[in-house]
């Protein structure tokens, strides 16, 4: 006899043209953790709306019964009533509020319509202590980390007596420490008694604390597999949500190496918020033609911000050190520069840094390099057409015509719109920062090989990532990075995911003063 | 949502529904962009329903000469003020400015008597530094726009009453009157046009070069598309709008041949807007414009110069201002302390009920020519028929909330 907290039956849900999802069934047990797994646009965000209310009763099609009983949710407030409560991926706190302010926003604790302060505040304190989050409730949220801020919302969660707690994509912008924490706080939480359905891309985390794990594939819902009783394993997951066997995650690749590129020698930056911090210090590496080099670390090691410090000054002041390209030391004082030196970065989040989402591909992919594309200042917007079909084409950006706007696109689209942007700037180094972050594993395999042809190509890519086995599957050598300095510097054979790690934990003894 | 259907069909006119299109709808088998064609319907609609409630007043040669002379000076401001706003700032100061520069030109042009193409130049010259100057505390010095040209609106009417000790100097010379009021020449003479009575062959020709011009372009853009195999109006519809734009070009042109040839404001505003919408279209600095108001960040990483950008904008809403300004002071014959006063917030509705969007990166010239249009014929119209003028101001209020409504309707329904 199974205990069911949640059954969800033949759910159906079409938008114009689209059908999202196509007669999924989901049950989830009292207690347990519940992951759905799926490939992006595979619905499962979209099932998660409709459970949470986002998507009222009488807008899908199918039942949903919560503790034995049907549900017909009208918006949000209702599912939070009977304790649902979703965590979005893109975290909804306010930055300006503090800790406890956004723990009970829409809920606070108050007497005759003032807000109870002492009871906020100390409340919150409990809440905290219950996500083992040791800040001060008063603290504002932009102080604090992104991993922090996740908890802040699971205590917001449990502020409102959660029975199901539902997180969307928690750990995709955390670190491995603050991911580790957080998937032990979630089972605390199961060990309260608390129902948590998880949707995640990291197949690692899903086997390490799933109960059970419900898969969707094009809409509809395929399998729900045992983690205990089956014999489930990673490729077991990936070949469900594929629907093929993914022998290979990773393309294979035979690089032909030829003379250095691009180097850096003593790169130290310092941090533009407090200037006597450092940030990056005396970072040195380099990257030849046709190869594929990683730069691995925890968040707040500082890759990013080398990366862009490097890429025309474009994080940082302070800045020393020397940027060599195919030997010659060059000057690189703006954006402008690093790309007229032939250097792109694309960055690690393309929506916010990356993308014009409101305008269409092609003028995405002309944005960086529009001048190559014009006579004295007038922009031929024929041959820009051709241009950006042709990369269209060449990338499999799945979209009807470049005149399509990429707010619009798949994440994978979207990052292969990027890509084409940098590639059109004719770049013979090409930074990668997070290319696959958000991605589904379809189109992750669709970038690695374009990686693998930029190299082929005669390209020198710098890949930053935080998935430790997309370093050790892409590239040809990896670099680590920890508190600022590169800290280790490993050939693929030598390369462990084990050997990486300790290097990109070790605290260097190069700075006796932190 | 999840999946978009991939088509290697470039050339098919409009694909079937998916997610990636702008919200199109269908009237008489015509696919429309409601978002991007709206405005001219409802335009088309204002002008149709004040034509029936004036008995035809609107359209007469004479009221349709007014309505673009009264409004010329609104509509070269909202061409500057549209480029701000597609790249996410605003301009308070240009009512201000328009006062200033038009006290600089009278005070040039009469106190000192400097010969008035000089005068004007150095007045524009004057309506860029001002711009330059506003241009620096918002680019360069990262205040927000609304700040500096709050104060600005402060500073240049301060500056205004000090040039002009509190009073208007006048009156202009008639060179300057022409432009602002006057009307090109007879040069070939008057043509009868049977039961119209007599109209100026000038201003025909120029209406048929100009229609033939428009014709032209528009069908090797559309040669040239096809030629890339890029997706175009099949060609009814082509011709349908071709023969639609040179309809009412024609009768405007007829219109106005028929009371006292073409106004020298609308051959200025014709090359005005024909060149600012290449610029928003073709030109590299255009492109960049739109570029940083739809993603600032994504722009300073694409290399472009964001600041510098930023700066010329508000340098040409200067010397755009400052030729409104002279326009305006032209048309009064006179320079006076309040000239200018809320011209900012009609060029601002004009932007926005042309189609701009709040947030930047949206936004076109014509569009902006449009909305001011709206505004200047529900004035003009209303005051026909005899409505007060706080009905006049009810309605505009109405109606600017209408079009932005309108605008984050359609933009929902696009992203369903």
């Amino acid at each position: 006899m199974t205990d069911d907290i949640l059954r969800m039956r033949e759910i159906t849900k079409t938008f114009p043209g689209v059908r999202a999802l196509q007669d999924v069934n989901l049950s989830v047990r009292r207690g347990e953790i519940h992951a759905i797994c799926g490939e992006n646009g595979a619905g499962k965000s979209t099932l998660m709306k409709v459970l949470s209310g986002v998507y009222p009763h009488g807008s899908y099609e199918g039942e949903i019964a919560f503790d034995g009983q049907e549900c017909r949710f009208a918006g949000i407030r209702d599912s939070e009533q009977r304790g649902i409560v979703i965590i979005h991926q893109e975290l909804a706190l306010c930055p300006q509020l503090s800790i406890a302010e956004n723990i009970f926003l829409g809920n606070e604790r108050s007497r005759r319509g003032l807000i109870d302060w002492n009871r906020t505040n100390h409340q919150a304190r409990t809440l905290l202590d219950r996500v083992g989050l040791p800040e001060n409730p008063v603290t504002t949220v932009s102080d604090i980390g992104v991993g922090k801020q996740q908890l802040v919302e699971i205590a917001k969660a449990l502020s409102k007596e959660v029975r199901l707690l539902i997180l969307d994509e928690p750990t995709a912008a955390l670190n491995d420490e603050d991911s580790a924490h957080l998937l032990d706080l979630l089972r605390g939480l199961r060990a309260e008694g608390i129902t948590c359905v998880i949707i995640s891309h990291k197949l690692n985390e899903i086997a390490a604390i799933a109960d059970r794990v419900t898969i969707l594939r094009d809409g509809r819902s395929i399998e729900t597999l045992d983690m205990g009783a089956d014999d489930v394993t990673e490729d077991r997951i990936i070949s469900g949500m594929v629907g093929r066997d993914l022998e290979h995650r990773y393309p294979p690749h035979e690089p032909s190496i030829g003379e250095e590129a691009f180097r850096i020698e003593d790169w130290t930056v310092h941090s533009p918020v407090q200037r006597d911090r450092v940030v990056v210090s005396g970072a040195g590496l380099s990257v030849r033609h046709g190869e594929i080099v990683g730069l691995a670390g925890l968040m707040g090691a500082g890759r990013t911000e080398l990366a862009m410090s490097v890429f025309g000054r474009s994080y940082g002041v302070d800045i020393s050190g020397r940027v060599y390209r195919d030997g010659r030391q060059v000057e690189i004082k703006s954006v402008r520069d690093a790309i007229g030196h032939g250097i792109a970065y694309a960055t690690e989040d393309r929506k916010r840094y990356g993308l014009n989402l409101i305008e269409d591909i092609k003028r995405n992919i002309s944005a960086a390099d529009l001048g190559r594309l014009a006579r004295r200042g007038w922009v031929d917007d024929n041959e820009e057409y051709r241009v950006a079909e042709g990369f269209r084409h060449d990338m499999n950006i799945k979209a009807p015509s470049v005149l399509s706007v990429t707010g619009k696109l798949s994440g994978g689209n979207q990052q292969k719109v990027v890509l084409s942007k940098w590639i059109f700037t004719d770049a013979d180094v090409l930074i990668l920062d997070e290319p696959t972050r958000g991605i589904d594993v379809g189109a992750k395999y669709e970038i690695y090989s374009i990686i693998n042809r930029l190299a082929d190509a005669g390209k020198a890519v710098l890949v930053i990532s935080s998935e430790l086995p997309e370093l050790l599957g892409l590239c040809d050598r990896i670099y680590t990075m920890s508190a600022g300095h590169i800290t280790g510097e490993l050939p693929r054979h030598e390369a462990t995911q084990e050997r990486l790690m300790t290097l990109m934990t070790t605290l260097t003894s190069k700075d006796p003063t932190r | 949502m999840s999946s978009i259907s991939p088509t290697d069909v470039p050339t098919a006119p409009a694909g079937p529904p998916n997610s990636a299109g702008p919200a199109r709808t269908t009237v008489f088998g015509i696919s429309l962009n409601i978002r991007q064609s709206g405005i001219y319907i409802a335009f088309a609609l204002i002008v149709v329903l004040f034509t029936i409630l004036t008995e035809g007043a609107l359209l007469q040669p004479q009221n349709i000469s007014n309505i673009i002379v009264q409004n010329s000076y609104i509509l070269i401001l909202s061409i500057g003020m549209i480029l701000i706003i597609i790249a996410g700032h605003i301009d308070l100061s240009v009512g201000s400015v328009v006062a200033v520069t038009g006290a600089i030109a009278a005070v040039l042009m009469v106190d000192y008597g400097v010969p008035w193409p000089v005068a004007l130049l150095l007045t524009l010259v004057a309506g860029g530094l001002i711009g330059a100057w506003q241009g620096f505390w918002i680019a360069y010095f990262g205040i927000p726009a609304f700040i500096v040209t709050l104060a600005g609106m402060l500073l240049f009417r301060a500056l205004t009453l000090t040039v002009l000790g509190n009073q208007g100097i006048g009156p202009f010379p008639d060179p300057v009157r022409t432009l602002s009021n006057g009307f090109t020449d007879g040069f070939f003479g008057n043509i009868g046009l049977g039961a119209l009575g007599g109209a100026d062959l000038f201003s025909l020709l120029v209406g048929v070069l100009v229609v033939g011009g428009m014709a032209l372009s528009q069908w090797r853009t559309r040669t040239a598309r096809l030629g890339y195999h890029q997706a175009v109006d099949p060609l009814p519809v082509f011709l349908l709008k071709i023969v639609t734009a040179a309809a009412v070009i024609m009768f405007v042109v007829v219109q106005l041949a028929r009371f006292r040839n073409l106004p020298w404001v609308l051959v200025l505003l014709a090359l005005l807007v024909l060149a600012y919408s290449l610029l928003t279209n073709r030109a590299v600095f255009g492109r960049q414009i739109y570029a940083i108001g739809g993603n600032l960040q994504a722009a300073v990483l694409s290399g472009i110069k964001v600041k510098q950008v930023v700066f010329w904008i508000f340098v040409n809403m200067g010397v755009l201002a400052a030729l409104a300004g002279v326009i305006f002071a032209g048309r009064l014959n006179q320079a006076g302390p309040t000239a200018g006063n809320t011209f900012e917030l009609d060029a601002i509705a004009a932007a926005f009920i042309g189609g701009a969007a709040v947030q930047g990166g949206v936004g076109k010239v014509v569009g902006a020519i449009t909305g001011g249009l709206i505004m200047g014929v529900i004035n003009n119209g209303m005051s026909l028929i005899g409505s007060p003028s706080e009905r006049v101001m009810l309605v505009k209020g109405v109606v600017l909330l209408a079009a932005v409504a309108f605008d984050v309707w359609a933009k929902r329904r696009a992203a369903r």
